[in-house]
């Protein structure tokens, strides 16, 4: 048993990854959590589901915790007319937002809790509707209220339809007061080619007293979307949660339904996943090393790796049909095989960018000017990383030892022996060596796969319809961190809860902390550092 | 310094050759005079727009600009304001909580002006719509295809399209129309009227 509590039995649920189940009282979860907290487990995702259209059953509240022994996921039931449950922000602070967004979108609220502002809301719904509330009629849940006459502010465009106001999105920014001090909006819409967000540093002169994000933006309904989706066409649209990490979310989506309809995949299907996967890491992870470059002024490094990360996409969509391998994990396995000329070419393609990757990171680390930016800039402490939940490379930068592919390897890592990358520093500097060495050890994975690939011609054993009030999850370890989709069905085994998370829902409060006292200038670097998800966690 | 020098000369040139315009692509017919195409195909400047989009589209953004594609040797680059731009590439499904920031964008953006959508969302609403099929793709949360929002030249499908496809989508934005080309790809002439989902 992973923790052990006297109200909380948990039972193991088949699949690639451990993970518990347990019923609980909405009581005890403060307690639960405080257990898994002080045993060095972190909260991984919080979402609430809509099962009031089931006999006896109402709003539920699911929790999942991670530990050294695996996932623990808790259900509790909440009442229908009063969905409330106990705060658990206090002992993870992660939890803040994620709670805020499950009021948003399904009007289940943390008592207690010490933020209530809206989170993914904007002004697309009203704030007495919840879209994914069985019941939500979207006609008549826009903001502003409207019934079937428009308001005052909204006029119908020539085809008859009704338009939409611009109502001011009123946000209550925490302001900083004191002599000298003034606020620097930043976004949505960003000087860069970046996803859209809003930044509100309150600085003096140039340094940085404060950073309050505020996201939501891009909020396109696709937890709603899942809902209408078979399990087939559901997972292209987890494959497009975050285009960054593809890969990762159709795998993780791929073995929740695997786990429900209790199908192992062909050994060769595994192979090529991982394969995929450490491709996606490696793209990645040199697309940003060479964006780090850039950002402090070494377009060189731009160049470089851009060079390199073109190559590997190449070789993606030569040899598997996608630059960025979309859709071609599906439930039951994978949908492209790789022949024997092209294991030829990725052999190659390894001892190129092997070559290529160390001589650059010699001149990375030899170059002075670019050192000076990186060393210092950023940091988050191992002690503020950990109380805050930092996980993926950005935790590992800041000494949070934590990788699924080494702590719960599912097959194939089971035979691969990741070697995880930790350091301590928690700077920029620090997250650029944990990503160039995990960039050689992806490059070492690939060499492994292609050596051991399994045999046989079966990729795939196709999963039709999954059975009836069925949950599975599944856990993967993008190049960002770690990421959990879970999968809920109905009585006829149709999906009617499907929530994807992204690692980006903890490490986005962690980079407010990281600019602290940094200059203005040096955020676009830090931030890239980061480079979190804003379409991961808006959804 | 030595083996950073080394390292270019040893790369040398990657540039490929430019992809010719594609007609296909056009949505609305070219507005601009020949004198003023002249004067923006020598420098072009483009604002990207992310009005909601995964990231994947700005995946392919990015790699316009890498060695391969150098689109700055073309003399068009990206600005950081809509108010230095002469045109705007605008990916995603345009969500609801976008629909303002990019009208505004667009507001922003002096006259002569082009628009062009990138990516089967920014065409069609894409999958984030259960009637993406049937031409505007709004759901609670999205507006749909870029074309429901702001005027739109050019549309670019993909998804992601590749970065060939973007060079373009962009390149025709900016070239003359060849005379009796269709200015509409089949899949925005659909009529279907604007029904909002779920």
């Amino acid at each position: 048993m992973p923790i052990t509590h006297p109200n909380l039995r948990l039972t193991r649920l088949d699949g690639a990854i451990p993970v518990w189940l347990g019923e609980i009282n909405p009581d005890d979860l403060p307690s639960i959590c405080q257990n898994v907290q002080d045993g060095g487990g972190r909260l991984v995702a919080l979402w609430g589901s809509d099962a009031r259209e089931l006999a006896g059953k109402s709003f539920a509240l699911h929790v999942a915790l991670v530990n050294e022994a695996g996932l623990i996921c808790l259900s509790l039931a909440l009442d229908a007319v009063q969905p409330v449950y106990p705060d658990i922000s206090r002992i993870f602070p992660a939890a803040s937002r994620m709670q805020r967004a499950a009021y948003d979108l399904l009007g289940i609220y943390a008592h207690e809790g010490h933020d209530h502002r809206k989170w993914v809301r904007h002004a697309a719904w009203h704030g007495g509707s919840f879209p994914l509330r069985k019941d939500f009629d979207a006609a008549q849940s826009r903001s502003p209220l409207s019934n079937s006459l428009p308001l005052a502010g909204e006029r119908t465009n020539e085809k008859g339809n009704l338009e939409f106001s611009d109502e001011p999105d009123a946000y209550p920014f925490v302001q900083v007061e004191g002599q000298g001090v003034h606020e620097i909006p930043v976004g949505p819409v960003h000087a860069g080619t970046i996803e859209p967000g809003h930044f509100r540093f309150s600085v003096v002169g140039e340094k940085v007293l404060r950073l309050e994000e505020r996201f939501g933006y891009t909020h396109k309904g696709i937890e709603k979307r899942f809902e209408s989706l078979t399990l087939q066409q559901g997972v292209k649209l987890a494959g497009r949660v975050s285009g960054d990490s593809t890969v990762a979310y159709a795998w993780a989506y791929a073995m929740a339904a695997e786990s429900i309809a209790a199908v192992t995949p062909p050994d060769r299907a595994l192979w090529l996943r991982a394969l995929f996967l450490e491709r996606e890491r490696i793209a990645n992870h040199l697309g940003d090393l060479g964006y780090l470059g850039n950002d402090v002024a070494l377009s060189f490094g731009f160049a470089q790796f851009w060079i390199l990360k073109e190559q590997v996409l190449r070789n993606n969509a030569a040899l598997f049909g996608h630059r960025y391998l979309m859709d071609k994990i599906i439930p039951g396995g994978v949908a492209v095989d790789l022949a024997e000329p092209g294991m030829q070419t990725l052999r190659d393609e390894c001892a190129m960018l092997e070559h290529e990757a160390r001589l650059l990171r010699g001149i990375y680390e030899e170059h002075a000017g670019v050192q000076d930016r990186f060393i210092g800039a950023g940091r988050v402490e191992p002690k503020l990383a950990a109380q805050l939940g930092l996980c993926g490379l950005a935790g590992r930068a800041s000494a949070q030892a934590w990788d699924a592919r080494v702590q719960f390897p599912c097959a194939p890592y089971d035979r691969l022996d990741v070697q995880m990358a930790t350091y301590r520093n928690g700077d920029v500097a620090a997250r650029v060596i944990v990503r160039f060495d995990e960039l050689f050890e992806s490059l070492r994975l690939q060499r492994e796969i292609l050596a051991n690939l399994m045999q046989g011609a079966e990729l795939a054993r196709p999963i039709g319809k999954l059975p009836g009030n069925g949950f599975g999850i599944g856990m993967v370890e993008g190049w960002r961190g770690e990421v959990l989709v879970a999968i809920h069905t109905d009585a006829q085994g149709n999906l009617t809860r499907v929530h994807p998370h992204d690692p980006s829902w903890q490490n986005w409060p962690v980079l407010e902390h990281a600019v602290l006292g940094n200059i203005v200038p040096d955020f676009p670097l830090i931030n890239k550092s980061f480079n979190l998800s804003y379409s991961g966690q808006d959804l | 310094m030595y083996q950073l020098i080394k390292q270019i000369i040893q790369t040398g040139i990657k540039t490929e050759a430019a992809p010719q315009p594609d007609e296909t692509m056009r949505v609305e017919p070219q507005r601009l005079q020949q004198e003023i195409l002249r004067v923006f195909g020598n420098a072009l400047n483009i604002r990207h727009v992310d009005a909601g989009s995964c990231n994947a589209c700005e995946l392919e953004i990015h790699a316009v600009n890498n060695a391969y594609y150098n689109i700055e040797g073309l003399g068009i680059k990206f600005v950081a304001s809509p108010r230095h731009a002469d045109l705007l590439l605008v990916t995603g499904p345009v969500s609801r909580h976008m629909e303002t920031a990019l009208k505004r964008t667009y507001d922003a953006t002096p006259e002569p002006k082009l628009v062009v959508a990138i990516g089967d969302c920014a065409c069609d609403g894409g999958i984030f719509s259960s009637n993406g099929a049937c031409g505007t793709g709004e759901s609670y949360a999205s507006c749909g295809r870029v074309a429901n929002v702001i005027p739109v030249d050019v549309a670019v499908s993909g998804c992601p399209p590749t970065p060939t496809a973007i060079l373009q989508g962009i390149l025709t934005a900016i070239s003359a129309q060849k005379k009796g080309a269709s200015a509409s790809p089949d899949f925005l002439k659909s009529s279907c009227p604007q029904i909002a989902q779920d």
